[in-house]
């Protein structure tokens, strides 16, 4: 590909960093010096450079992580190197919120004002900040440290959270959950920590050290914490089987399980595996752990609780499908998360446990909620813009690389090795006729003890509530969020729901990533949904006309009833908005699009927001 | 190969086949598609679109980002249509037709999808220079102004536009995001990929990197973009300049059909002038030398037409010719 550069030229640090990550240049054709060797001659070509795209979100990851933004010299270099058009590259790195493409502070602070936070206090932090650091964002383009809104962080059991990052020569994260203004001003100003998190994981997890868990047994155990005590705690015993029964042993208990997936759409997990098993040719595994749902932290207690499960069952996915290699998707926002997944899977690589299934890479997103799409996902991966992609065709038959492709969320392949170890049949009679296996519930919000839960599938949410202890703040319940942003509100009478696939659903809801997030009276619910409209509005990628303009209508319009100002009445307003939801539900082309208004219809259907607004 | 040349000295005689020689695996016809549009049996081939089948039945669905020359990207979902079992509206220009298929093209989930989709883009963009896109908002009975002050585009996507060269001008402010300009730009014809999308959501833009000015960009200025672009957003700059002057018009303006002279390719130029001058040029998309695409020669240099000997004008064609 002939590519054309502007004159901007790399640093020695941006050269170094890059070449960190790639080796160094060969050639002159790809940003080096002219080699004896080469002669000047090109030494790569075809397949070999334009195979490397998919390294493009790495080494954008590894740039900024040593200067602090993707400067226009470093991305010549980079796109030099990997043979990508500049336009094309500066699309990619402008899509991802943790990119920053001008100068900026080396030491952010990311301060989650989502609605979990929020309800816990997430804007008077922002106000103490501006107080103290001045306005969000604004540190002048030198200044040492900078502090920025986010969307949620996942750490909503700890709330209000914040995510301070670092760059430099190692670069390095700290979550500060729950976090105030000294916390994070002192985090600001001390630079480099030691620890990426400092809080226990079983802290998110109340029930830790119960024996009737089956998918959080290991959390706070002594069993994450090495592969011998994970083979110890009985880990490795899934795998173990699976390679004894073979593959197709393996396809039927998944399939006898009725396990379905648990990242929001709830499509059988046995029919996916048989696809891809069945399919010829390379495929591969990908795990979709960009969990960046608001009020959903399940994934990320997973990983950073028991790694070494989910790199198993990783394995166990890819013997049984027969890929070739795997990807695990971990979103920008968890560092300890990666961090624990990478020394696992260096674990199972070093004991010759990877040889047995195939090779497993993480790739870390940068903030981009459209990336937990699995098709935007696959694009993210490829080294393109996160944007979805129309289907059919799906995954199975056409994914990563446009090739067959299992695609798990992390709890959905976190449920394998029980259902191996305990029989398909015998997983399938957990929970109910429909909803079958253990569950894990995020709850946080207004509660006495927030966390992630299990359960069988059957509870209600009203016991889920109990399990948390009870309504917290006032003590009096306004609503509660369930399904996540994605979600619907339910009003206090309709608690008793069981939150299963078919409960949900018979009251106008879904489980989607099984938020359950109460609201005591004091909140403004008016607030909550102008919150969750900015977070589409925010995070919708831009390809699709009905969720582009939609999100922004949706959110001026919620603007308008907030402040009073309706443009005609507010029931012409409704009838706007009703019209706003529907095509983009009807019209948009994927999952986000489809649910962007669903959390505001199922409240403004259920209780009397914004009628005082009413003239 | 590698076997042979360890083991023994390679044989420099090309083997004799025995047999037969092989033939051609003989071509698999696939059989057509019979897909029902509106209550009507279609047959279109193997391969079709809906669109492909909507248009065959007689069908006018509106499309913006869709061009029979670029991959269809269904970015801008003005021609979803019903599919029966479908959850939700599909897009007729990519979503191939499959036997049984039955699909509505006007209902009511249709029109509404449709109108919300055309007042969304006129409540955002300047759709001033975009006939088609009026047209299509008259049919639909789209109301872009009930979206109030925020929805205008003074309010969220205005700006001037930019004049960065001699030969075509871009505003964004009539950008509706098709992603047309940068497939022609890219992979579709011109694989110089100057331009790509960036930024998100609302905020997404046509931009070059670090929007950089086109001068310094990849830019060869085949002018592809322009020809694909379906809102005037990228406009050649003598449009532009004779817009602005209150001189451009339309009902006075002439095509011409002619071969371009430049080289032998023999691409088909279509002029187009006003008051006897060249104000614009272009190609058919359905020519099959070009699909409507050119180079800088075809595309800009014509500025020597009429232009007095001597002329800077008449220079600069003659050094261009080099």
């Amino acid at each position: 590909m002939d590519l054309h550069f502007t004159s901007d030229t790399p640093s020695e640090t941006e050269r170094q960093a890059v070449d960190a990550l790639l080796g160094p240049a060969e050639s002159r054709w790809a940003g080096g010096t002219r080699s004896d060797k080469s002669q000047g001659q090109t030494s790569e070509s075809g397949h070999r450079t334009s195979g490397q795209r998919h390294l493009l979100l790495p080494v954008l990851h590894a740039i900024h992580g040593r200067i602090g933004w993707i400067s226009p010299g470093a991305l010549n270099y980079a796109c030099e190197r990997l043979k990508v058009p500049p336009a094309e590259a500066y699309g990619v790195a402008d899509f991802y919120d943790m990119f920053s493409l001008a100068r900026h502070s080396p030491v952010v602070a990311r301060v989650c004002d989502d609605i979990a936070c929020q309800a816990k206090g997430a804007n008077e932090l922002c106000s103490a900040l501006e107080r103290s650091l001045g306005p969000a964002g604004s540190s002048s383009d030198d200044g040492p440290a900078t502090w920025v809104r986010s969307p949620c962080l996942g750490l909503c059991e700890r709330s209000p959270a914040v995510l301070v990052t670092g760059s430099g020569e190692r670069p390095w994260n700290r979550v500060l959950a729950p976090s105030d203004e000294p916390d994070v001003s002192a985090c600001l100003s001390s630079g480099r920590p030691g620890l990426t998190d400092t809080c226990p994981v079983e802290s998110s997890v109340p029930q830790a050290g119960e024996p009737s868990l089956e998918l959080l047994r290991r959390i706070g155990s002594s069993g994450a914490e090495s592969l011998d005590a994970y083979r110890n705690s009985g880990g490795l015993d899934a795998l173990e089987l699976a390679l004894q029964e073979g593959a197709d042993w393996v396809l039927r208990q998944v399939e006898a399980s009725k396990l379905v997936g648990r990242g929001g759409a709830a499509f059988p997990t046995g029919i996916k595996w048989r696809a891809v098993a069945s399919a010829s040719g390379p495929k591969y595994l990908v795990c979709n752990a960009d969990e960046s749902e608001p009020g959903t932290f399940k994934d990320r207690v997973l990983m950073e609780g028991d790694p070494y499960a989910v790199v198993e069952s990783m394995a166990i996915a890819s013997f049984a499908s027969g890929c070739e290699r795997a990807y695990v998707y971990v979103r920008g926002e968890y560092p300890r998360a990666t961090e624990r997944l990478q020394a696992a899977i260096d674990d199972f690589d070093a004991a010759g446990l990877l040889e047995l299934c195939c090779p497993i890479e993480i790739r870390r997103g940068a903030g981009a909620y459209i990336c937990g799409e699995e098709t935007a996902l696959f694009n993210s991966i490829e080294g393109f813009r996160g944007e979805p992609r129309n289907k059919p065709p799906y995954p199975t038959q056409a994914g990563l690389f446009g090739k067959p492709t299992l695609v798990n969320n992390v709890e959905t392949l976190a449920n394998v090795p029980p259902i191996l170890l305990r029989g398909g049949d015998a997983f399938a009679a957990v929970g109910t006729e429909r909803s079958s296996g253990p569950k894990l519930f995020c709850l946080s919000g207004h509660l006495a003890r927030p966390g992630v839960y299990e359960a069988e599938f059957g509870v209600s949410v009203r016991d889920l509530i109990d399990l948390a202890g009870g309504v917290s703040g006032t003590g009096r319940l306004q609503a509660v969020l369930v399904g996540g942003a994605a979600g619907s509100f339910l009003a206090p009478d309709e608690l008793d729901a069981p939150f299963t696939f078919e409960g949900m659903r018979a009251i106008g809801a879904t489980v989607g990533s099984a938020v359950v997030m109460p609201f005591d009276d004091s909140v403004d619910l008016g607030r909550i949904l102008l919150r969750i409209a900015d977070f589409f509005r925010d995070e919708s990628c831009g390809q699709c006309v009905p969720c582009r303009v939609g999100t922004v209508r949706q959110q001026e319009l919620l603007e308008r009833l907030h402040s009073g100002h309706p443009i005609g009445s507010v029931d012409q307003e409704r009838l706007l908005l009703k019209d706003i939801s529907q095509v983009m539900s009807d019209a948009s082309i994927c999952g986000l699009g489809h649910t962007a208004a669903s959390a505001v219809d199922s409240a403004l259907a259920r209780f009397p927001i914004f009628s005082r607004s009413t003239q | 190969m590698s076997d042979q040349s360890s083991a023994d000295a390679p044989s420099l005689t090309i083997p004799i086949p025995r047999g037969p020689v092989p033939k051609a695996p003989a071509r698999k016809v696939r059989p057509p598609v019979e897909v029902t549009v509106d209550g009507t049996s279609v047959t279109v081939p193997d391969g079709s679109t809906l669109l492909d089948a909507c248009r065959q039945r007689g069908v006018d669905t509106p499309t913006l980002c869709y061009l029979e020359t670029l991959e269809p990207v269904n970015v801008c979902r003005v021609c979803v249509v019903e599919l029966e079992g479908s959850r939700t509206l599909v897009p007729a220009c990519s979503r191939k037709a499959e036997p049984g298929m039955s699909i509505r093209t006007d209902s009511e989930r249709v029109r509404l999808s449709r109108r919300m989709v055309l007042e969304f883009l006129a409540s955002s963009t300047d759709v001033s220079t975009a006939p088609e896109l009026q047209d299509y908002m008259e049919r639909y009975g789209a109301d872009s102004e009930r979206y109030g002050d925020d929805g205008r585009p003074a309010a969220s996507q205005a700006q001037p536009p930019k004049i960065d060269n001699d030969l075509y001008i871009r505003d964004y402010s009539k950008c509706i995001l098709c992603y047309k300009c940068v497939e022609a730009c890219g992979v579709d014809a011109q694989n110089t990929f100057a331009i790509a999308v960036a930024g998100r959501g609302f905020d997404a833009k046509i931009a070059t990197e670090f929007d950089v000015p086109l001068p310094d960009s990849a830019c060869v200025y085949c002018g592809n973009c322009i020809g694909v672009c379906p809102t005037g957003a990228l406009m050649f700059k003598s449009e532009h300049d004779l817009r602005e002057s209150g001189e451009w018009d339309e009902s006075k303006q002439q095509t011409t059909d002619t071969i371009c002279p430049y080289c032998g390719v023999g691409c088909t130029l279509t002029l187009h002038t006003q008051d006897n001058q060249i104000v614009k040029t272009s190609s058919p998309m359905d020519q099959e030398v070009t699909s409507g695409n050119l180079c800088i020669k075809g595309r800009f240099g014509w500025q020597f037409v009429g232009a007095s000997k001597g002329s800077k004008a008449f220079a600069d064609g003659e050094s261009t010719e080099d």
